[in-house]
């Protein structure tokens, strides 16, 4: 059990503009790893960023960052680094300027500032561009430019909202590989994103919102399998999908079989998949069929996105 | 992985760490209020008086009273109350001081200072020294010119007598220090007006209409403003017509710690102000 000054918590918060709901009675804990925001546009992501951030103010309930309550910036982002989504910078400075300027706002001396800069404008390889105008940069790096300024000061939280947007193909790998290594490293990474394979594929744990509530949260397996009103699905490829279609047909929590198109393999849906795959074992070993392979069709975040908001605003 | 702890100073040295903080941001803050394509109007407005006084230095109109001291004083009197104070320093401390903030959520950038380990309080304070500095370097630079426009192209001699042995020296000293004083109170006044207000230009109007109607105000509303405790320090008082309500000046020594006063509780209500704004560009 991690101590309070480890997690972010957020304690009963609800934030209202006016009468309109940005979310509500959000009760959350953080630990250090990567964890997603994913929702649909409106869903409460940047809306939680900034209530994280002391950007915005609950209307109810309170937030706290390791231990440190979002109104007390100059404590909080000694810790906290945010890489909003507003693509707007001070007038009329080069990249470079931008990440030290406020670096010594934070209160480092002018040396240490330009070292810190420099380490994170290599982290995001932008060190070639460092002394253009900002506003010379294309839209990744622009994206960059702000990823860099969010985590020059090193911080133990780092909050990103939408941070591959604008991202080409490769960069967007180079940048999900640095977040598994400040992860690695003991960081708290909060991910908001659209994309939902980049999010399974780096998080360790997701929070799904709509409407300004939270709907699940926890690792995507973990959230998969409490879901008792959609059965698993499973492809079993094997030699004799009929014969297995019969035998599993025996088993009081599959709910459905369908072969293949193919003809070559069994879709399976399971309310248990545990004891799926213990009756599947025992069908193997006595011989009944030969299995080639066996794979979950839908134990990954896009299908529980599809089954928990629906098909509107995700992108795989 | 944060090496925060090694460079910024602990609690005990808090005040260190806000004075360095508030250097940090009056230097970018400077910056922005001198070279940014917003200052070019800063520019013009400081120009406004000298423009016309140029020209005039030109020509020096016939008629005796264009040969006497006593006049120039009364007509860079007038010209400082009328133009330089109500109009140079009024419009370009609004201009200077409603965009410290305002302009920075126009521009969507405001978010960079609170994602900073700074107090907003500091940030004030940084930002309200830098709008200070910045209107008193081109105000005062305004009134000590246009001065010096006025008197010596026309009555050089007299003009050189009158600043190195007679009161002008002293009257310069006191127009600028006006100039400065008004820089204080009205600087204070517009950073909260583009703190609380959306659209600042209606508040700055009324306090506009506010200031030229002073003269006709009763006593006790006359203190409500700056300009009555501004032409209280003139060292040439001008008539304010046949109109006018005339009220006690009110003495240096009440005038000047009064406007600091002010000037230091409107900036306590900044900093309350912006240590619950809430940055949401959008509403905005």
């Amino acid at each position: 059990m991690s101590s309070p000054d480890q997690l972010i918590i957020f304690d009963n918060v609800s934030k209202f503009y006016g009468e309109i709901l940005g979310v509500n009675r959000i009760n959350l804990q953080v630990a250090p790893g990567i964890t997603s925001l994913v929702g649909p546009n409106g869903a409460g992501k940047s809306t939680l960023m900034n209530l994280m951030t002391g950007l915005l103010r609950p209307t109810r309930g309170s937030i706290t960052l390791l231990g440190i309550p979002t109104d007390q910036p100059e404590q909080l982002f000694r810790k906290v680094g945010y890489c909003t989504q507003f693509d707007s910078f001070p007038r009329g400075v080069t990249g470079r300027e931008f990440i030290n300027s406020f670096l010594i706002v934070h209160g480092y001396d002018r040396k240490r500032a330009n070292e810190l800069s420099q380490v994170a404008l290599e982290r995001v390889n932008l060190v070639e561009a460092a002394d253009r105008k900002v506003a010379a940069y294309s839209k990744g790096m622009r994206q960059r430019i702000r990823l860099a300024q969010s985590i020059a000061h090193e911080p133990a939280v780092l909050i990103l909202d939408e941070p591959l947007n604008g991202l080409d193909p490769m960069v967007r790998a180079e940048t999900i590989a640095l977040f598994r290594r400040l992860a690695d490293e003991g960081l708290h990474l909060i991910i908001s994103s659209h994309i939902l394979h980049e999010v399974d594929m780096m998080s360790d744990r997701v929070v799904l919102l709509n409407n300004g509530y939270i709907v699940a949260e926890g690792n995507i397996h973990g959230v998969r399998d409490e879901m008792e009103e959609h059965p698993m699905q499973i492809l079993i490829r094997c030699d004799q999908p009929a014969k297995l279609a019969s035998y599993v047909f025996e088993q009081n929590h599959v709910v459905e079989a369908r072969l293949h198109d193919d003809r070559r393999g069994l879709f399976v849906k399971t309310r248990d998949a545990d004891r799926f795959y213990l009756m599947l074992n025992r069908a193997v070993a006595e011989g009944e069929v030969s299995v080639e392979t066996v794979a979950p069709v839908d134990d990954d975040l896009s299908a529980v996105y599809q089954y928990l908001i629906g098909p509107s605003g995700a992108s795989a | 992985m944060s090496a925060v702890a090694e460079t910024i100073p602990a609690r005990s040295n808090e005040w260190a760490l806000w004075f360095r903080q508030i250097g940090a941001i009056f230097r970018l803050e400077i910056e922005k209020n001198f070279l940014s394509r917003r200052s070019i109007l800063i520019y013009l407005i400081a120009l406004l008086p000298l423009f016309p006084l140029s020209i005039f230095a030109l020509v020096t109109p016939p008629g005796r009273e264009w040969q006497d001291l006593n006049h120039y004083n009364m007509l860079y009197a007038i010209l400082y109350n009328g133009l330089i104070l109500r109009t140079v320093v009024f419009f370009g401390c609004a201009w200077i001081f409603m965009n410290l903030f305002r302009g920075e959520i126009v521009d969507r950038s405001l978010h960079y200072y609170f994602l900073s380990a700074v107090r907003r309080e500091v940030l004030v304070v940084g930002k309200y020294f830098s709008g200070l500095v910045t209107s008193m370097i081109l105000f005062t630079g305004t009134a000590v010119i246009a001065m010096l426009l006025l008197f010596l192209p026309h009555i050089y001699s007299q003009s050189v007598r009158f600043f190195t042995a007679g009161p002008g020296l002293s009257h310069l000293l006191t127009y600028a220090g006006i100039t400065m004083l008004a820089c204080v109170g009205y600087g204070a006044f517009f950073l909260v007006v583009g703190l609380f207000v959306r659209n600042p230009i209606i508040p700055a109007v009324l306090l506009y209409f506010w200031e030229w109607l002073n003269f006709l105000l009763p006593p006790v509303l006359k203190k409500v403003s700056v300009i009555h405790y501004l032409n209280s320090l003139v060292p040439v008082p001008i008539s304010e017509g046949p109109f006018a309500v005339v009220a006690e000046p009110t003495p240096a020594w009440i005038a000047i710690p009064s406007m600091l006063g002010v000037t230091i509780l409107v900036l306590i209500l900044a900093a309350y102000r912006i240590r619950h704004l809430e940055i949401r560009y959008g509403s905005d």
